[in-house]
């Protein structure tokens, strides 16, 4: 595709209440220093259903414009309706570029649309630059469980498109809302939408675990020992208003359910605290636990990795430890 | 039904290590497995089959070296009916857009040998070493098919596949007419292994390859890193922290009194 204009894109997934998610509006904050670094204006694309405050949201957090697709086949995420929306707005305005947040749903529709226009997408990125002799944007991403980083350049094809991991860039404060706004008439008829929702099983709030959405995570693993051992982990969690983690060897081993894994083949979290407990730090679990702020460690054993990717780290018999520093928080807090 | 499982060979993270003098990947000596997301498209499509014997053929297909038939053996033990390797040094350096139009191109050719269509193609929703995630949903775009992405478990119903799929707010249940493509997460239950008797039958089948020379429906300015349009620039080993404080008092009390007051100073809790 030919390139009509500077601009970059930050596409704003919204929820089902026509809300911005909070990525949409932490990628306008990458895509304002790439936007003014390539001379183009920052562009922000909200597509749902009674779409008000995603579209302000947008403007106040620094968007030049935004472009909205309002419709009520929007307000669920289906791959065929936001791949043929998005596809017409890319033909249409032909940018140079476009970030989407790296969510379950930005990871299903960025790669449709890569294959559709025969572009390049670079997956679940981590920083984000321009390349000052081509003006490509340099997608950093991390592979092998985070244990490798790979600069990525799209150098021919357009648009550049990318996932960005949420969480890794703070929202734009908030400045004046001066953003032009422009409502595009685009509608996917309901014969071109393959898949039908059937049904959905929320989780029963009491099971539900929020790993990815939690500010604190308490972690167990296999120095926990069984189930019971997760007594402790529990007590500090709830002293702490943390949700429990834990890594493969625990789940594995069926001390705890698969919905507490963090790792590669369980869930990539980035809280502000991770207390990581009688976890060795395998590269699988560490992939899914090193954009936490701050990591505590607490191991027997001082040669283990986890120590590698420790802020803090407690050398000793997690059964001692845990129990006492929840001791500590709860005489503080009375 | 007739169901194409796409797996892939690779290193087995948990055996990856890194160098503490290099800083360096240290991937030699490293063993390969079958990539664990494709194990469970593959447990998805053999519980198809444990409903109907008679009616489903499992199909499986990889693209790598030679070697990436160890891969496919091993899914033969545990349950598909058939496998074929996608190999030329032509297709090295692709990215995942190149590979996916390389297992399109490839998908048409086994359709053609098998003398059927796929009705559903099921794929690992990603490879835990790339973890793009992206090959799946750019295969059913090149193929033009609908796809469901993070399936759990899926089953055969008249009016196409119900998959039960993670979603953020727990599961649902998303109906999909035919052919389709699916990609899988882990679910809650363990796949089989194989038994005795299909790995002695795996070792001996024959697994045909698929080169450029089969492959002549394929654009050859489509593959391999010309065919790519995303290009490597560099890699590098994240820096280690480097401001890690070991706690270590007498007793694990003491040890838990400090870290609570450096967390409380520190504003983190």
């Amino acid at each position: 595709m030919d390139v009509k204009t500077k601009d970059l894109w930050v596409f704003m997934e919204t929820k089902e209440d026509g809300t911005a998610k909070n990525v949409g509006i932490e990628l306008l904050n990458p895509g304002r220093r790439l936007a003014d670094k390539q001379g183009g204006k920052l562009v922000s694309v909200v597509i749902g259903y009674h779409t008000d405050a995603a579209v302000k949201e947008a403007g106040t957090h620094g968007a030049d414009k935004v472009l909205v697709l309002d419709g009520k086949e929007y307000q669920r995420y289906t791959t065929d309706a936001y791949t043929n929306a998005v596809e017409y707005l890319l033909k249409k305005y032909a940018p140079t570029s476009m970030l989407i947040g790296a969510t379950p749903n930005g990871r299903d529709m960025g790669p449709r649309l890569s294959s559709r226009l025969g572009t390049g997408l670079t997956a679940d990125c981590t920083s984000l630059d321009i390349d000052d002799a081509s003006g490509n944007i340099e997608w950093t991403r991390p592979a092998f469980g985070g244990n490798l980083m790979a600069v990525i350049m799209c150098p021919n094809n357009r648009p550049q498109l990318g996932t960005v991991r949420p969480g890794v860039f703070k929202k734009p404060s908030l400045c004046e809302n001066k953003a032009e706004i422009i409502h595009e008439d685009f509608h996917v008829p309901a014969e071109q939408i393959r898949t039908r929702l059937l049904k959905t099983i929320l989780e029963d709030s009491s099971d539900f675990v929020d790993l990815e959405g939690a500010d604190i995570i308490v972690s167990g693993g296999r120095g926990v020992g069984g189930a019971d051992g997760f007594k402790v982990i529990q007590e500090l969690a709830d002293a702490l208003g943390a949700t429990v983690g834990a890594s493969r060897a625990a789940v594995d081993e069926g001390w705890i359910t698969h919905s507490h894994q963090v790792g590669q083949t369980g869930k990539t979290v980035g809280p502000k605290l991770y207390i990581a407990c009688g976890i060795s730090g395998a590269i699988q679990h560490v992939a899914g636990m090193n954009s936490s702020d701050v990591v505590v460690a607490i191991n027997k054993d001082a040669d283990a990795p986890i120590f590698n990717v420790a802020d803090y780290g407690l050398v000793g018999d997690l059964f001692e430890i845990v129990p006492a520093l929840t001791a500590a928080i709860k005489k503080n807090k009375a | 039904m007739n169901i194409l499982v796409c797996v892939k060979q690779v290193p087995d993270s948990n055996e990856i290590k890194i160098d503490p003098e290099t800083n360096t990947l240290m991937r030699q000596g490293v063993p390969s497995i079958v990539n664990p997301f494709d194990g469970y498209a593959l447990e998805a499509a053999a519980r198809i089959k444990d409903k109907d014997a008679d009616g489903t053929r499992i199909v499986v297909l990889s693209m790598g070296p030679q070697q990436a038939e160890v891969a496919l053996r091993e899914c033969l033990a545990i349950a598909a009916d058939k496998a074929y390797l996608v190999t030329d040094r032509k297709f090295g350096g692709s990215d995942t857009l190149a590979t996916s139009y390389i297992l399109s191109k490839a998908i048409e050719k086994v359709e053609e040998l098998e003398g059927r269509k796929f009705d559903a193609i099921f794929c690992g929703k990603q490879a835990t070493d790339g973890d793009t995630a992206q090959v799946g949903p750019e295969l059913a775009e090149h193929l033009g098919y609908p796809q469901v992405t993070y399936g759990l478990e899926v089953t055969a119903e008249s009016d196409g596949l119900h998959v039960c799929r993670e979603a953020e707010d727990g599961t649902e249940i998303i109906g999909v007419q035919t052919p389709c493509l699916v990609t899988f997460t882990k679910p809650s239950f363990d796949p089989r292994f194989p038994t005795i008797k299909r790995k002695l039958a795996a070792r001996k089948q024959e697994i045909p390859h698929l080169t450029i020379e089969e492959l002549t429906n394929i654009d050859q300015t489509h593959i391999g890193l010309k065919g790519s349009p995303t290009r490597v620039k560099r890699t590098f080993v994240p820096p280690r922290k480097k401001s890690g404080v070991v706690i270590k008092e007498e007793t694990g009390e003491a040890s838990a009194q400090k870290l609570y007051e450096m967390l409380c100073n520190a504003h983190v809790i």
